[in-house]
């Protein structure tokens, strides 16, 4: 009996120990579906795999940690809290949203016309740019967030659920909520879901391609920065070159999910997320090779089924 | 509002715009207070070169320096012509003899850098291969480099496998990951393509970051030996066959000199071959490519085969020169350089990628006070080359035409 109940404890152990991993797989994958949105939908539109995508996101983590250190020192924070956070993380979305219209207008628009080649080399010029902008203007160091935020948690049985990974799930599931009722629901979404479809139509029926792709960069960009400011306080600080890796993973997720498809950028980043966590917690090595999973994945989607698990949704015609 | 005033309206929202973004990340600082000096001062400085591009741009459209550039153009004309009708060996007699006597009157700093240089003209020759004939865009390409600085490294660590034997080792060994990499990846489109080698780059990276027993991780691999040669002299009246170390840089300088008119000489051959053609159509047309009778699948992995084996001797350089090996020197920024070495100097043209080495290694040597600032420059240089001059500083020649000149 005794033996029988110590193995039962290890089995209850090993289910806690696998809950545990599925709450900070959702965590993850929460953050790459935000940032995956961005690539999926400047995809669906232009047909550019954004490399600046990810700077974005790193932007974003910086813009969080000067909003929420200027509220900190200025004594805000201490009052209010969560009209601090809120505060810092609409500002940062309208800073990166802002930064990605400027790069839109000065790297990509200019360049309707030319081949792939051009875009994609320009996409990655300015990627390489904003990176060693935001190291120069804030310095190569890892920069700390205020500590007040990053701590606390409670226990559900045994695992431990940090307040962090609330926040994230529900400002997560809040801004995917809000862009699904912004894509399917409204005029405006209309118009992108038209555009990403057929530009020569679009444009015919009076949709303004220029406003429609802006407004794609700027979505996008608001999104990258929600993540940017949840990855900053999750892991307690940010550094310049953040955006490059979960870049690339949140682009495996958009094509995981099908590029261009919005829901399959959800799914498949949320799939992204609880495959490196769970990678990393059972297989050998795991933890080490962690970032090569996302990769890995990746390359057996493009191989196997290259419309991902929900379908392409691009319009082939060139702008 | 005239058509005048509303270009000068949008330019001044631009820079309106920019203030925005600038002050943030220097305006407001974590002890709590707020300034303005410092986003100012940068944001100055960033307006005055916008606005005089700005001018100069607006005056050449309206054709004020037609002047100057009329003739300036005729003038290059004509340069061009007398160049292409003069033989070529007039050029390249004295550029060889320069790079042959280079060591025997500039110093340590000035032969390191054209090291530097040349193991990039290797590295961008082999990326053209890839991305300049073929057409394929590799972001991974520094894995190669990689491959082949570990082979020797580790060749020459356990069983002291002299450089030069190491050397075809090296090719041979980073020509079959260029076919791994490239048998599962090359049925795609071309920015899947494109970002499936860059994570292909960094996967390499991560295992030699992680294979302890192998590669000692991050730690890297030290004491690889320089290569050597045997050379005859005569000890004691006796000839005698003697191993000389070439440990000195202008030894170094030689053999990476030697490699690069290899890789010149090999890629111009290859381009000239009926293997470039078959590359060269792919890179234009690859349906119509697989219709002539292209094996266009084969021919790619060729091309990444070929491409892999020029990074993997470059590699192999490396690890004899800086006798010392680690993940750190093979990141993805390093990919990003040598692509826009390529990119800057000429897709598929051999004069261009020489000429995109030297201003992206050699420039930043003169600027050197301006360390800082180079990516900078160079992820905006690149941005901005795409926008005014897609084709590069040394185009290459049309193909076509090329082929009837041939025939």
């Amino acid at each position: 009996m005794a033996e029988g109940g110590g193995c039962q404890g290890h089995k209850a152990e090993r289910m806690d120990y696998f809950l545990q991993q599925m709450i900070n797989g959702l965590t993850l994958g929460g953050v790459y579906a935000l940032v995956a949105l961005g690539y999926t939908m400047v995809y669906g539109i232009i047909q550019l795999i954004n490399f600046a995508h990810g700077e974005i996101f790193a932007a974003g983590g910086y813009l969080g940690v000067i909003f929420l250190s200027f509220l900190t020192a200025n004594g805000f924070m201490e009052t209010h809290p969560g009209l601090g956070i809120g505060l810092s993380l609409v500002l940062s979305m309208g800073y990166c949203a802002m930064l990605a219209m400027a790069v839109e207008k000065v790297a990509y628009k200019p360049l309707r016309q030319s081949s792939r080649l051009a875009v994609l080399l320009s996409a990655l010029g300015m990627s390489i740019f904003l990176q060693n902008g935001l190291m120069l203007t804030q310095g190569v160091y890892d920069k700390a967030y205020p500590t007040e935020f990053t701590h606390g948690g409670f226990d559900l049985g045994a695992i431990r659920v940090s307040y962090m990974q609330i926040g994230i799930l529900a400002v997560t599931a809040i801004l995917l909520v809000a862009l699904n009722a912004l894509v399917f629901r409204t005029r405006m979404g209309k118009a992108m879901r038209a555009t990403a479809q057929d530009k020569v139509m679009s444009a015919l029926v009076g949709i303004s391609a220029n406003r429609v792709i802006s407004l794609t960069f700027a979505i996008g960009a608001c999104l990258a920065a929600a993540a940017g400011i949840m990855v900053g306080l999750y892991y307690g600080s940010v550094r310049y070159d953040m955006g490059f890796v979960p870049g690339i993973k949140a682009f495996a997720a958009a094509v995981l999910g099908g590029i261009g498809n919005i829901t399959g950028a959800m799914v498949g980043g949320l799939i992204i997320g609880m495959v490196e966590i769970m990678a990393a917690a059972y297989l050998p090595m795991g933890g080490q090779y962690k970032d090569v999973f996302a990769f890995v994945i990746l390359i057996g989607v493009l191989y196997f089924m290259p419309t991902g698990i929900m379908g392409e949704n691009v319009d082939d015609t060139r702008v | 509002m005239t058509r005048g005033s509303r270009v000068w309206m949008l330019f001044a929202l631009a820079m309106g715009w920019l203030f925005l973004l600038l002050w943030p990340l220097l305006g407001i600082h974590p002890d709590g207070s707020l300034t303005f000096a410092e986003a100012f001062s940068v944001w100055w400085k960033i307006a005055l070169a916008a606005l005089f591009g700005f001018v100069i741009h607006r005056l050449s459209r309206a054709g004020v320096f037609d002047v100057v550039t009329r003739p300036l153009s005729r003038l290059t004309q004509g340069v061009g012509r007398v160049y292409a009708s003069s033989p070529k060996w007039m050029f390249l007699v004295p550029l060889l003899a320069f790079a042959l006597t280079y060591p025997f009157f500039t110093d340590r700093y000035a032969q390191d850098v054209a090291v530097n240089v040349l193991v990039y003209i290797c590295l961008g020759l082999g990326l053209n291969v890839v991305v300049g004939l073929c057409g394929l865009l590799d972001l991974g390409y520094i894995a190669f480099y990689g491959v082949g600085a570990y082979t020797y490294a580790l060749l020459s660590i356990h069983y002291g496998l002299s450089f030069w034997l190491s050397l075809p080792v090296c090719a041979a060994l980073a020509a079959v990951a260029g076919c791994l990499i490239g048998y599962p990846t090359l049925r795609m489109r071309g920015d899947y393509l494109a970002i499936v080698t860059l994570g292909f780059g960094e996967i390499v990276r991560i295992v030699i970051n992680n294979w302890m027993s192998l590669t000692n991780g991050p730690n890297g691999i030290l004491g690889i030996a320089p290569p050597s040669i045997i050379v005859p002299a005569m000890k004691d009246g006796v000839l005698v066959m003697e191993t000389v170390v070439m440990r000195q840089l202008s030894y170094m300088y030689y053999i990476i000199l030697g490699l690069a008119v290899f890789t010149v000489v090999a890629v111009r051959r290859l381009n000239f071959s009926r293997i470039g053609r078959a590359w060269e159509a792919i890179r234009e047309d690859e349906t119509a490519a697989e219709l002539m009778g292209v094996n266009t699948f084969r021919f790619k992995l060729l091309a990444y085969a070929m491409g892999a084996v020029f990074g993997g001797l470059a590699g192999a350089f490396f690890a004899a020169r800086m006798r010392f090996v680690s993940p750190e020197s093979f990141t993805f920024i390093e990919s990003a350089m040598v692509l826009a070495m390529v990119v800057l100097g000429g897709l598929g043209s051999i004069p261009g990628v020489i000429l995109g080495a030297l201003a992206l290694v050699a420039l930043p040597e003169v600027f050197r006070q301006f360390e800082l600032y180079r990516m900078l420059v160079f992820g905006g240089v690149m941005a901005v080359m795409m926008l005014v001059r897609p084709e590069g500083l040394w185009p290459a020649a049309r193909m076509g035409k090329r082929s009837d000149d041939e025939g």
